[in-house]
């Protein structure tokens, strides 16, 4: 747990005193990650680096897990906070190795730990230890880079993080991949995590909490969700952008709002029963047809089903599109939208149908949380 | 392939002209006049090597912890005019240098020992000083968030990462020292110098010459022999040389 008490940073510049944070309150709870987010300058960079002193705070405290940090010995301070940086700052004149174990020899400890658990983390970031520990950060890529960067920080197993930008100057692509990992290593280590980013999509991905800032003050301090369905101000709303909707897409999973009522056929039906159930289920224009393991073999459409008589398996079509109960529904959205369709069946992890996701059920779910808020505001001006 | 083949009559050529020069220095006596200088060349070699030796070894001993303490950062404020101080001392012409250091300390080995060493530190404390502030200050960055104390920083980050460029200050330090040796004999330092100068002045040639060509010979093995030890020393990840 992190927790932030009224921390000020007062900069004495030749123009006078510019306050770079300014009385920031806030707590990030253990295991969770939080992103400070925010135009530059608006002291979200600052305010990471007050906790591990690289800026020193002009007023304020910094709690972790409960202990007033104040009193304690920077060195001490720092070894037990993993630090991850922007420029990733890996020691050009170490090997991986010696630029992984820094911190566990900065602690003493002895050499056989410090390479077993070398080893330990390059298998944690997916690089194999033979073919990189005795290599120099110059041979490595980018991407590459970061990842020790990332092993570096959490060489001591300190229980919390301070990332600052850390996967801002590497390619899209590799980004994503690096932020997907990031997160599924995260799931096992549980750290409590600060993290400083200028971009609202890495935010919304990574974070439990986001914390915006602007001018030195933070703003608004809540989950994805919230921060996105009710944004304090017009400050908020323009920079999380118009498409701010569309944005949650991201946060929600087809699991929590999969219908588990579909119709189907087998490809042994006639087509008059297909033509029954599309009816029965208000289907407007095709039905899903499942084969003996109920994995979707292929779509019956209304027409075929009303102006031909024979059986299920002689006339369908192939089915444009499945989606995992894990998928989310910027993914479901993407493929409806490409597929010119309002539905698509939903499969577990065996492949088999358990349910349909409709475009109605999306825009619904979107819009739940802005009819409640609406709802309460209405509400609270009656009273 | 032109080129090529230009190349190796090029090549062939250059061989017919050494050993015709040589054959011509053997037959006109310029061989045996060489010859005749070897022990005083040998007893003066010596002498100059140590000279460049001693001065040498001062001046990184103290230009080392200098640059290292002009580079600090509570020096930073201090750094910039002391450095321009040093600039301003790096154009002063070794030989009125070494004339000032006469005028105070005398004749005789010690002051060229120190003329020589004034001459020497410039280069290398600028090289440490420059080497130590060129590292990254991501670099700084990391390595004080990951919790190293300065002490550590200096040692484990600073400079093992300045090091290729110390090395290249100590280079040029020592070849300006070995050129500037022979200068020490007109203060009555000794070493290949007393060859040139009495050559110069007996307008004998050839003793002129045995002094300048050792005297480039002994800068070209000190400068190779620099360069090995960086080459071994610096590490391989900053180390141009081995990449």
């Amino acid at each position: 747990m992190i927790r932030l008490d009224s921390l000020t940073k007062v900069f004495d510049t030749p123009k006078g005193a510019v306050v770079a944070a300014d009385h920031i309150s806030m707590e990030v709870p253990a295991g969770e990650i939080c992103i400070l987010l925010g135009p530059s300058g608006c002291g979200k960079t600052t305010t990471l680096k007050m906790i591990n002193r690289i800026v020193r705070p002009t007023s304020g405290k910094v709690f972790i897990n409960g202990d007033d940090t104040t009193g304690m010995d920077t060195q001490t301070l720092r070894r037990n906070i993993g630090y991850v940086i922007q420029q990733i700052g890996l020691f050009p004149n170490m090997t991986i190795e010696e630029n992984i174990t820094v911190v566990p020899r900065l602690l003493g400890w002895d050499k056989a730990r410090y390479r077993e658990r070398a080893r330990e983390l390059m298998a944690m970031i997916a690089l194999e230890p033979d073919a990189f520990l005795k290599r120099y950060p110059s041979e490595l890529s980018g991407g590459q880079q970061q990842r020790i960067g990332v092993a570096r920080a959490l060489a001591a197993d300190p229980p919390v993080m301070l990332m600052d930008e850390p996967f801002g100057a590497i390619d899209p692509i590799n980004r994503a991949v690096i932020q997907d990992e990031f997160l599924k290593m995260q799931q096992a280590l549980n750290k409590t995590i600060m993290f400083v980013s200028h971009d609202i999509d890495e935010a919304i991905k990574m974070g439990d909490r986001i914390a915006i800032f602007r001018e030195g003050r933070l703003v608004q301090y809540d989950t994805p969700d919230d921060l996105l369905t009710a944004p304090k101000d017009a400050f908020v709303e323009s920079f999380l952008g118009e498409d701010r909707a569309l944005k949650r897409l991201n946060l929600v999973k087809v699991r929590e709002i999969v219908s588990d009522e579909i119709g189907s056929v087998t490809p042994s039906d006639t087509l008059e029963t297909a033509l029954a159930r599309i009816d029965d289920f208000g289907y407007s224009n095709a039905i899903l047809m499942v084969n003996d393991k109920r994995q979707p073999a292929g779509i019956v459409s209304r027409s075929v089903a009303r102006t031909t008589k024979g059986y299920c398996r002689d006339h369908f079509q192939s089915v444009p599109a499945a989606v995992h109960l894990d998928d989310d529904l910027r993914k479901v959205a993407s493929l409806m939208f490409a597929h010119d369709i309002t539905w698509l069946p939903c499969v577990d992890d065996d492949g088999r149908v358990c349910g349909q996701i409709t475009q109605r059920a999306i825009t619904s779910h979107l819009g739940s949380r802005y009819r409640a808020r609406q709802a309460a505001d209405a509400t609270a001006a009656k009273e | 392939m032109p080129i090529q083949s230009m190349k190796g009559a090029l090549r062939a050529l250059l061989l017919v002209a050494v050993f015709a020069a040589g054959v011509w220095s053997h037959s006109s006596g310029l061989i045996d006049d060489f010859l005749w200088h070897l022990p005083d060349v040998q007893y003066l070699a010596v002498e100059h090597l140590w000279l460049t030796a001693i001065s040498g070894s001062l001046a990184i001993g103290v230009a080392i912890p200098l640059g290292i303490l002009l580079s600090r950062p509570s020096m930073a404020r201090w750094a910039e005019s002391l450095m321009q101080v040093l600039n301003v001392g790096t154009t002063i012409p070794t030989l009125a240098v070494l004339a000032l250091s006469m005028s105070f300390l005398g004749i005789g080995t010690v002051p060229a020992i120190f003329g020589l060493f004034v001459a020497t530190l410039l280069p290398i404390a600028r090289n440490t000083y420059a080497g130590l502030k060129g590292v990254s200050p991501a670099l700084m960055e990391a390595a004080a968030g990951i919790g190293m104390s300065p002490t550590q920083r200096l040692f484990r980050v600073e400079l093992p990462n300045a090091l290729y460029v110390i090395f290249a200050g100590i280079r040029t330090a020592l070849a300006i020292n070995i050129g500037t040796v022979p200068l020490a004999f007109l203060i009555g330092a000794g070493g290949l110098g007393e060859l040139i100068f009495t050559g110069i002045d007996l307008y004998d040639p050839v003793m002129m010459l045995s002094g300048a060509i050792p005297t480039a010979l002994l800068a070209i093995l000190v400068d190779a022999l620099i360069a090995t030890i960086a080459f071994f020393i610096v590490p391989r990840g900053v180390n141009p040389a081995r990449q």
